[in-house]
């Protein structure tokens, strides 16, 4: 089995999104999720020494911060207070009554599916973005995730619409063929 | 009337990113009724506009990226 190795100069351009978009599924907050991947860069560092090489780097990266959005919900829990948890059954205050059998989960609902299929979905868009050329993947992520305008990142970037729109059209064509097993 | 699918392909990522002029919309219309193999394409590409739209995606600004590589090799 081949060894991985650890290269931390690379950490933030390679995985910062794709562990931001990992926490921020998780956290619901984009101020704390920024923290969570800066406090997982910082913990992989410092255990860096401990890495056996088994598993691939943005795995065992995954793997701390994962530990750390457990710790995030801990941390928020212990305070005074929160820890209690106070129970109805309803919490609709029109109905009468508390009627056990309102409570129950609609067994025709797909709704709480969607929740873990979109974000398995982000993280896998995210995973195949990652596998494009690089300026295919910035060209891509500026225009479909920052929704910026074409002349604006022509301008940031130097290049003209046509140059652009070629990029874009191989970076969807690059996505399509690699989330087309799981997604299409 | 009748555009080249490399023409099409282009408008259809134009499309993509509501960016295509009415009139470039009807010559892909058009282009799609005659080409079974751009109009598979068009399909996969509106797929793929809705998944990441679903997908609701976030990216850290290079500000952020910048602050992080900072204070990482503070801590080295």
């Amino acid at each position: 089995m081949e060894t991985h190795q650890l290269h931390p100069d690379t950490w933030v351009d390679l995985y910062a999104d794709y562990l931001f978009n990992y926490a921020v599924t998780r956290v619901n907050d984009s101020e704390i999720a920024k923290d969570l991947v800066q406090d997982t860069f910082i913990a992989g560092l410092k255990s860096a020494k401990n890495f056996k090489g088994d598993a691939a780097e943005r795995t065992w990266l995954i793997a701390i911060l994962k530990r750390k959005v457990i710790d995030h919900y801990r941390k928020i829990n212990s305070k005074k207070g929160k820890a209690e948890v106070r129970m109805s059954y309803s919490s609709q205050t029109d109905a009468e009554g508390d009627w056990l059998e309102e409570r129950i989960a609609d067994p025709n609902s797909n709704f709480e599916n969607d929740a873990i299929e979109n974000e398995e979905l982000g993280l896998a868009i995210q995973n195949c973005i990652s596998k494009l050329p690089k300026k295919q993947a910035q060209v891509f992520i500026m225009k479909t995730i920052e929704g910026m305008e074409t002349e604006d990142i022509c301008n940031s970037l130097g290049i003209n619409a046509s140059n652009l729109w070629v990029m874009i059209h191989r970076a969807r064509t690059g996505l399509m063929g690699c989330l087309n097993q799981n997604w299409f | 009337m009748m555009i080249s699918c490399e023409k099409a392909a282009k408008i259809c990522d134009k499309a993509q990113y509501k960016e295509a002029s009415i009139w470039e919309k009807i010559k892909l219309k058009f282009h799609l009724l005659m080409c079974n193999t751009c109009a598979k394409h068009s399909l996969k590409n509106k797929k793929l506009t809705s998944l990441c739209k679903q997908a609701k995606l976030v990216v850290l600004s290079e500000e952020d990226k910048k602050k992080m590589k900072d204070s990482c090799s503070k801590a080295k």
